[in-house]
């Protein structure tokens, strides 16, 4: 097998169709960081919004595809915690070929990526705002980008440490540190009250405490939490982490 | 019957009183953070525990079998119940056997399981609860909404109105010191006059033969040290091997659940009182068959703290009633449909998968992950409508290909740039009920990065 040294980038359906952007600023900041990146024009989902919702198996085929188009990458990095979480959680019903283990085991959030693998912290950011981070659950509790606040463990955040460094920037604290936006996949729609209910909860704890720009891991609770904000008129902005890091000067 | 969503949107309705119940239950977690943070090896003794527990459910025969060698020898009686059935009678034949009429019974989750107050009461049994929130929720003819809290969702006021009717305080009393005298008070007579003291068991030691109760109002004391007969309850789960693992859980359960170093009262109870008889019924009520299940098997490690309640963002902000089983929040999701899927279908969905409740778990039960596995067998089984089956059917053969994928972007973006807003946020749009739409970029990346980076 030809094996090419390569990152394979992964842009998940949601940010691909709605939020290019984000896609577009992932692909510059790793090129900044003088990686080969690669970008197979068939991938499409990871999956985790069917599996989330009970049908994993009606996802098997979306799994293969994934695998299809991201098997040959060294790595595979992706600007969202919950899917990079997906794949190597719950791609455990197909069977564990090469293929399989290799995605699994080589997939990254991009914080995760650029922090573990690349070594490095200080990416030369400029971004004079006041930042609050929302720190999504599949990141935290399910990839360990923190120290979640219900463990007894020394305290850390991978974000923290790219975004800590920037020039100008000044990261707010919350009440309420690491709380569930509500979003949940499908559980934004089957208990639509509660989702809206708790996000509405996590923008004031923002607003309450400064921030002018909220930022992500998942671009997934950010569709939430500023759909929510837009409809109630909030100041509030949303960035995803990645055009945060690729303000990089490097 | 209104699922979890529906009685979600009710309880939210009442917008202070959600916030309320939220703020209430968050300082709860609070404290227990700042309880659990003052033990650094806090996480290895999760570990322990967890180590524990799985190490009895492997060994539960012998470990049961120990016990009742051991309680026999202390001089108490054991008896065995395969069913809330079973139980319900052998609690009746015990109490009946004594000709006694009057029994006050302390907290125990177990009981309200089995049904055991109406059971009794059918037969003419006078059953009171002396914990002050069963008290409370007692009165009202209310199942408890917090295993260890369980009238957290009322306020002063309205137990100062219930006290009123029912036990005859002045009107609109809602001092909280006030109000527990009154209780103090009406419980007092029924201790005296009992003639059965009922408990739950928190823990039971198998070397030894002891039941632990712990309790903060020393209610179950109480109980048995007055009444000349006493009942204790305990599923087959309950079981520790030594008195020294004890010392682990001891540690762990207060702190876990209000923030308490320990319970006021950790009471052990090796043998009868001079003249009196002591009982112990142990209940399978399900447990064996839960047992055998690999993948929920976990579960029955619980020791039921209640640090999952508290620390759910959707527990708090629905409340314990919401969730239609006796056991509620996360941990009740993952228990409910081993008894019955159809009936509880609803409950694993009852969830963000946030994972906090597996992150506060004394006993390191993946709760988050058994929700997310009770969707697939609940999906597996068609127990949701066959509109949302067939939908995700549709939407795993389009996102399995890219050309499908790409073909229903286009229109859905397409919808998102040109459809009248009337349309576009009709009632059927549940996600444009309370939140915008996201944005209709004219290009995905995928087409900008074919543009602008696809090399040869």
């Amino acid at each position: 097998m030809n094996i090419k040294s390569q990152i394979g980038l992964f842009i998940p359906c949601y940010i691909d169709q709605f939020y290019p952007q984000v896609g577009v600023a992932t692909l510059e900041l790793l090129m900044k960081l003088g990686l080969d990146v690669g970008y197979p024009l068939k991938q499409t989902c990871c999956g985790q919004p069917l599996a989330n919702s009970g049908s994993e198996e009606d996802a098997r085929d979306i799994y293969l595809n994934f695998v299809n188009n991201f098997s040959e990458f060294d790595y595979i990095v992706s600007p969202s915690g919950s899917c990079v979480y997906h794949v190597r959680e719950h791609y455990d019903i197909l069977e564990q070929t090469e293929e399989v283990r290799r995605v699994r085991q080589n997939s990254y959030e991009l914080c995760e990526y650029i922090i573990d693998i690349l070594g490095i912290e200080d990416l030369r950011i400029d971004f004079p705002h006041k930042v609050g981070i929302h720190h999504s659950c599949h990141g935290l509790r399910g990839l360990k980008l923190g120290a979640s606040s219900e463990l007894v463990t020394a305290h850390y955040s991978k974000v923290h440490r790219l975004l800590e460094k920037a020039k100008g920037i000044e990261l707010i604290t919350l009440d309420r540190e690491d709380e569930c936006c509500g979003f949940g996949g499908t559980f934004s729609i089957f208990e639509p009250d509660i989702s809206v209910k708790m996000g509405k909860e996590r923008i004031l704890d923002h607003e309450r405490n400064g921030a002018e720009v909220i930022t992500a891991t998942d671009m997934s609770c950010l569709m939430h939490l500023e759909g929510i904000a837009r409809r109630n008129k909030n100041k509030v902005k949303f960035n995803h982490i990645a055009e945060i890091l690729n303000q990089s000067r490097l | 019957m209104m699922n979890h969503a529906a009685k979600a949107g009710k309880f939210l309705a009442d917008l202070k009183r959600a916030d309320w119940h939220d703020q209430t239950l968050w300082i709860m977690r609070k404290k227990r953070d700042k309880a659990v943070s003052c033990v650094p090896e806090w996480e290895e003794l999760r570990d322990k525990a967890s180590q524990i527990k799985e190490h009895v459910l492997s060994n539960l025969d012998a470990y049961l079998l120990q016990f009742e060698v051991e309680a026999v020898k202390n001089g108490a009686q054991v008896h065995w119940a395969f069913d809330s059935e079973s139980f319900n009678q052998k609690v009746y034949s015990i109490i009946n056997g004594y000709q006694a009429q009057k029994v006050v019974k302390s907290k125990s989750m177990l009981t309200e399981e089995c049904g055991l107050n109406p059971y009794l009461e059918d037969k003419g049994i006078e059953v009171v609860d002396t914990d002050l929130g069963e008290r409370i929720i007692q009165l009202r003819g209310e199942p408890p909404s917090h295993m260890v809290v369980p009238a957290i969702h009322l306020k002063k006021e309205e137990i100062g109105e219930l006290f009123h009717s029912k036990l005859g305080t002045e009107k609109g009393l809602a001092d909280a010191q006030k109000l527990t005298s009154a209780a103090r008070q009406h419980l007092r007579k029924k201790f005296l006059s009992a003639e059965v003291a009922i408990t739950g068991v928190n823990f039971s030691v198998a070397e030894t033969g002891t039941v632990v109760v712990c309790t903060n109002e020393g209610n179950a004391d109480m109980g048995v040290q007055i009444a000349p007969v006493q009942i204790h309850c305990m599923g087959i789960e309950k079981i520790l091997p030594r008195v020294e693992d004890l010392g682990i859980f001891i540690q762990m359960l207060a702190r876990n659940a209000t923030g308490q170093p320990i319970t006021t009262y950790t009471s052990h109870y090796q043998k009868p009182k001079p003249g009196g008889a002591m009982h112990i019924i142990i209940v399978d009520n399900g447990r064996s068959e839960h047992l055998g299940n690999s993948k929920y098997r976990d579960s029955l490690k619980c020791i039921r703290c209640g640090a999952c309640l508290n620390t759910c963002p959707v527990y708090r902000r629905s409340g314990g009633h919401s969730y239609n089983y006796v056991i509620s929040g996360p941990v009740g999701s993952i228990l409910s449909p081993i008894y019955s899927i159809n009936k509880y279908k609803d409950l694993p969905f009852a969830s963000s998968l946030c994972g906090s409740c597996t992150n506060v778990c004394p006993v390191k039960i993946n709760i988050h992950q058994q929700l997310y596995s009770w969707r697939q067998e609940i999906f597996e089984k068609r127990l949701i409508p066959t509109s949302k089956r067939y939908g995700f059917k549709f939407a795993g053969k389009i996102l399995a290909s890219s050309r499908y994928y790409n073909f229903f972007g286009k229109n859905i973006r397409w919808a998102l740039k040109h459809l009248p807003r009337k349309v576009l946020y009709h009632r059927i749009n549940i996600w444009g009920r309370c939140r915008e739409l996201p944005p209709a970029p004219d290009k995905t990346f995928n087409q900008w990065y074919q543009e602008n980076y696809k090399r040869n």
